[in-house]
């Protein structure tokens, strides 16, 4: 069993989660500093969705525990989980398409029961205030993707989850994604997990990276001793 | 048919038909507005929803009874306290309704729809034992049963009017609570997607618990209009459920404008064929009117465009 240290923020240990009758993750752990970002990558159906939706609620765990600054989320539903600081920014992003750019990232400020929209999110994303009396489902998918990290950040979270964030994106926005999110974890000093099957994406923003497999971490290191050739061939089909 | 009446009896008609079905009209409106608020938020069918609106009947008739024996100097403004009752009684219900059984059925959708027709067999006997099977009729008082003439041939009467205000002020209510105001925004979000709802921060199910409360609150509201137009009895929802039912989907689920020109279509085509023939026949040709345009358009009247 992996022992906690000072600095982690988060710490998951014997985390098993599945769909039904089937169990998707094998008894997960993990844990993630303090401003740390921590990088997950593996193939196509290997659990990485399973994992963040298990992390921020929307499946039910079936063993393990969850700890975000040494309370235990397990039991908790989503909205509290969301509460205690965790937020979320799923694969395929999930903005709410009647409703506009504005009132989407506002769904985040209910948790504080908070009324403005930080003025800093507009700095970061610029587009959404010019475009923010859109409706959501009219946006761009790079523009969305922006949407659905502001309406995770308008929730003031210590943890950010996000779920495949290049899939359906250009390259060249890529790039400024991956800046945007160093900035946020500079800024904010929050700590970041995301999946990614895009390996050059995951070089250059994880300070460590994981490789899940079959439901199971097999392989685990920090960015200075990253060896591509290994992490490349667990990413081959 | 038409024998015997010229064109302008015709014309005189039609707009006295159309001003006996604004009562009507608003019955439905109400009624609908609470099932599409509930379906849209939760996609629940209220199936005792029509003993939701009874429920607010009833109350209107014991308000009524109160003030004939309390307070009769104040009759003539009762049926605005019995609105606020009739509000506030049903929507109680409906919060409890929610909690007890509702909440735990949310994944499985048929089993709403049978244990939502259970509760209304159990609230039709619940009426029937305290207020007996036989029909009771609620006075109004004599300023609201009067008409204002307005040609020599049309008239309007009172009692409509105010009740057509009060939807009014409802709808517009209802529409500034779920588009312009916060809590909108949360419901917007759980009818949109509940599980990232959820995973942004929302209680959904305090979100769902109101809302419930609302639609039924709502239908009571329908109720104490109703008491206007019909004699109220434990079984006298059921008359308005089916109704009501095709004035959401004709109208589109989730559409405001649409469920109000919808309920309007219908209450008009009733009650203005009705004068011409039988209640029955009116009824058998709005229903098929209201198949033919499904068919053409079966996402109902009005749809939002949005790309997903
Ligand atoms: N809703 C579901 N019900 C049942 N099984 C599911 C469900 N969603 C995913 N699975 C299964 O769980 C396993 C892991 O899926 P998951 O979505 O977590 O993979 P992933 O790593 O996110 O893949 P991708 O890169 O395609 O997004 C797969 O075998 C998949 O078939
Ligand atoms: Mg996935």
């Amino acid at each position: 069993m992996a022992i906690e240290r000072e600095a982690d923020r988060l710490a998951v240990q014997g985390l098993r989660a599945g769909y039904g009758q089937s169990e998707v993750l094998h008894s997960l752990d993990f844990t993630v500093g303090a401003a740390e970002i921590v990088v997950i990558v593996g193939r196509n159906g290997m659990g990485k969705s399973t994992l963040m939706k298990s992390l921020i609620g929307m499946i039910p765990s079936k063993g393990g525990t969850i700890r975000l600054d040494g309370v235990d989320l397990g039991p908790l539903p989503s909205h509290e989980r969301v509460a205690k600081g965790l937020a979320y920014v799923p694969q395929g992003r999930m903005i709410f398409p009647a409703m506009t750019v504005q009132e989407n990232i506002e769904t985040g400020l209910f948790v504080h029961k908070t009324k403005m929209i930080p003025p800093d999110l507009y700095t970061l994303f610029p587009v959404l205030q010019e475009m923010r009396r859109r409706r959501g489902g009219n946006l761009s998918g790079g523009q969305q993707q922006q949407l659905a990290i502001a309406r995770a950040l308008a929730t003031n979270p210590s943890v950010l989850l996000l779920d495949e964030p290049t899939e359906g994106i250009q390259p060249s926005i890529i790039q400024e994604l991956a800046r945007t999110l160093r900035r946020i974890r500079d800024e904010r000093g929050l700590s970041i997990i995301a999946s990614e099957q895009v390996l050059s994406f995951a070089l250059d923003i994880a300070d460590r990276m994981l490789v899940l497999e079959g439901g199971r971490i097999v392989h685990e290191d920090a960015r200075a001793d990253v060896d591509q050739a290994t992490v490349a061939r667990y990413l081959a089909v | 048919m038409l024998a015997g009446y010229s064109l302008g009896e015709l014309g005189s008609i039609m707009a006295m038909q159309g001003f006996a079905g604004l009562i009507l009209f608003s019955v439905f409106v109400l009624m609908a507005l609470g099932l599409a608020v509930i379906f849209g938020q939760m996609g629940v069918i209220n199936m005792a929803h029509g003993e939701f609106m009874i429920l607010g009947a009833y109350v209107t008739f014991l308000t009524s009874k109160l003030f004939t024996t309390y307070l009769p100097q104040a009759f003539g403004v009762y049926f605005f306290v019995a609105v606020v009752l009739a509000f506030i009684v049903a929507g109680a219900l409906g919060m409890l309704v929610e909690w007890a059984l509702i909440r735990r059925l949310y994944k499985r959708p048929l089993d709403t729809l049978l244990a939502t027709w259970g509760l209304s067999l159990i609230l039709q006997q619940v009426y029937r034992s305290i207020f007996g099977a036989r029909e009771v009729g609620v006075d109004q008082p004599d300023w609201m049963m009067g008409a204002m003439n307005i040609t020599n041939s049309i008239q309007i009467p009172i009692n409509g009017l105010i009740v057509m205000v009060l939807t009014t002020f409802i709808a517009i209510g209802v529409y500034l609570l779920i588009f312009r105001m916060g809590w909108g925004k949360q419901v917007r979000a759980v009818m949109a997607n509940r599980a990232m709802a959820g995973a942004v921060g929302i209680d959904t199910e305090r979100v769902d618990r109101i809302t419930f409360g609302l639609g039924c609150g709502i239908a009571g509201i329908a109720g104490s209009a109703f008491t206007m137009i019909g004699s109220t009895s434990p079984t006298a929802g059921q008359l308005y459920i089916v109704d009501t039912f095709l004035i959401v989907v004709f109208g589109g689920a989730a559409s405001l404008a649409g469920t109000i020109a919808s309920a309007f279509a219908i209450s008009q085509a009733r009650s203005t064929l009705e004068f011409f023939l039988s209640g029955s026949m009116a009824q058998v040709i709005v229903l098929l009117a209201v198949i033919a345009i499904l068919m053409i358009r079966p996402q109902g009247l009005f749809v939002l465009k949005v790309r997903r």
